[in-house]
């Protein structure tokens, strides 16, 4: 079938089989970043970001993409570089294996929640499973990033 | 493993109905349980394109169309205070936002899944759905009805003033609940609701009349009220033993979460 949609910026048009997820389809389409962890909907690995909105593409069949506006973080490598700093600074990065989806539902998160309290970081969070840690490292390296971003923002009003 | 033959975008309800009617066909919600299973469909029947993602608020009652997901009605301001933030409550354990923003209303209500703590809170609600064939119909007879082709429309919650209290027991965060509680005031109709009992939620039924007149009780009223209702509860209601929990803790779960409930919501703090 075919299916048109906006991948990482770009307009594409594409043949999908109608039970392809959409998990499959990106990584067939060189999206290596989506992860495959527990395919129960349970770990968020596989978080890309849909009009702007964090959905699992484990559980999504790719033909609801049709139209949609589809953001993996091949398409925000210049922003999860720059969260990512934070990430290792905090020493929170270990197998790193769920790191992609978590920075995608980070990406989510800023934009869905002004200036966030850490209780509602992880409420927000509370679908990114990370089998390594207990989240220590992860939530002190999004709380010091937020407040990055926030100091940067009102800079450049200031300038 | 989920197999699908055919895949059709339907541009109206009567489309989906009639492609519903073959057994192998399938209607998708957010398909966060359907994928889960082993099934060949011969057509899966896509809702998305005909705008049912939206809650609409009238002057007498929400209309909460089938597609609209999980968190779009968790971030509804207007049903969040209807319900006293018991429906942000009930959603915001489920698995993660990722996850919210998959699962339908529409899914959850019309698979009347045991789990289900969406079920478990419109059931403590005036709710009723909105099928293409049999019109509306009460949720709480909704739940008792064989499942059938027929498709969910929308679910709508009357505006019948209310005071709702939402309180649920899990081994861990994002998990499935091991018991499910909701307690209401429909007007001065007194509700108790327990789900996840493994079973589908039910409405508990006060054959005895201990809640009646709760608003017009004093504390100490209403705190032997919630006691004498809550061992009722613990009584009557069936529960059964999964790999979450046994019958016999769901047994003192249902006690436990019907008093905090109703004591929560007649004011009574411990």
């Amino acid at each position: 079938m075919n299916l048109s949609f906006w991948l990482n910026g770009v307009y594409r048009h594409e043949e999908v089989e109608p039970d392809t997820m959409l998990l499959d389809f990106l990584r067939e389409k060189g999206c290596y970043s989506v992860k495959c962890g527990c395919e129960t909907s349970n770990c968020g690995l596989c978080t890309v970001l849909m009009d702007g909105k964090p959905v699992l593409s484990c559980s999504m069949l790719a033909l609801r993409a049709e139209g949609k506006k589809i953001v993996t973080m091949e398409g925000m490598q210049k922003e999860a570089e720059e969260f990512g700093a934070f990430l290792a600074d905090e020493g929170a990065e270990q197998c790193g294996f769920c790191n992609p989806g978590f920075i995608m539902n980070i990406f989510a998160m800023e934009n869905e929640l002004e200036d966030p309290t850490e209780e509602e970081i992880k409420e927000y969070l509370a679908g990114n499973l990370c089998r390594c840690s207990g989240f220590v490292g992860q939530t002190r390296s999004i709380l010091k990033y937020l407040e990055y971003k926030k100091t940067k923002k009102r800079e450049e009003a200031e300038e | 493993m989920l197999k699908i033959k055919s895949y059709v975008k339907v541009n109206s309800i009567a489309e989906a109905y009639e492609l519903n009617q073959k057994k192998s066909a399938c209607v998708l919600g957010g398909m966060i349980w359907l994928k889960m299973g082993n099934r060949n469909v011969s057509t899966a029947i896509d809702l998305s394109g005909l705008g049912l993602d939206t809650v609409q608020e009238l002057e007498d009652e929400y209309v909460i169309g089938c597609m609209t997901t999980l968190h779009d009605l968790e971030i509804n301001k207007s049903l969040d205070a209807f319900t006293q933030g018991a429906l942000r409550e009930s959603l915001r354990h489920i698995v993660g936002v990722q996850f919210r923003n998959c699962a339908t209303v529409g899914g959850s209500i019309f698979g009347r899944y045991g789990f289900s703590d969406v079920l478990t809170l419109f059931l403590a609600m005036d709710t009723w759905v909105d099928l293409y064939q049999a019109g509306r119909v009460p949720l709480a007879e909704f739940v008792k009805m064989k499942k059938d082709r027929d498709i969910l429309q929308a679910v709508i919650v009357k505006k019948t003033p209310l005071k709702t209290i939402y309180l649920s027991q899990r081994n861990t965060e994002t998990d499935f609940p091991v018991l499910t509680c909701a307690v209401s005031l429909i007007g001065e109709q007194p509700r108790t609701v327990i789900g996840a009992r493994p079973g589908c939620a039910m409405v508990v039924e006060d054959k005895e009349d201990f809640l009646y007149g709760f608003t017009e009780m004093s504390k100490k009223e209403k705190t032997e009220a919630a006691r004498r209702f809550s061992e009722y509860a613990a009584e009557n209601v069936p529960v059964g033993s999964n790999m979450r929990g046994s019958g016999e803790y769901r047994r003192l779960l249902t006690e436990v979460l019907t008093r905090r409930a109703w004591e929560t919501l007649g004011g009574i703090e411990k």
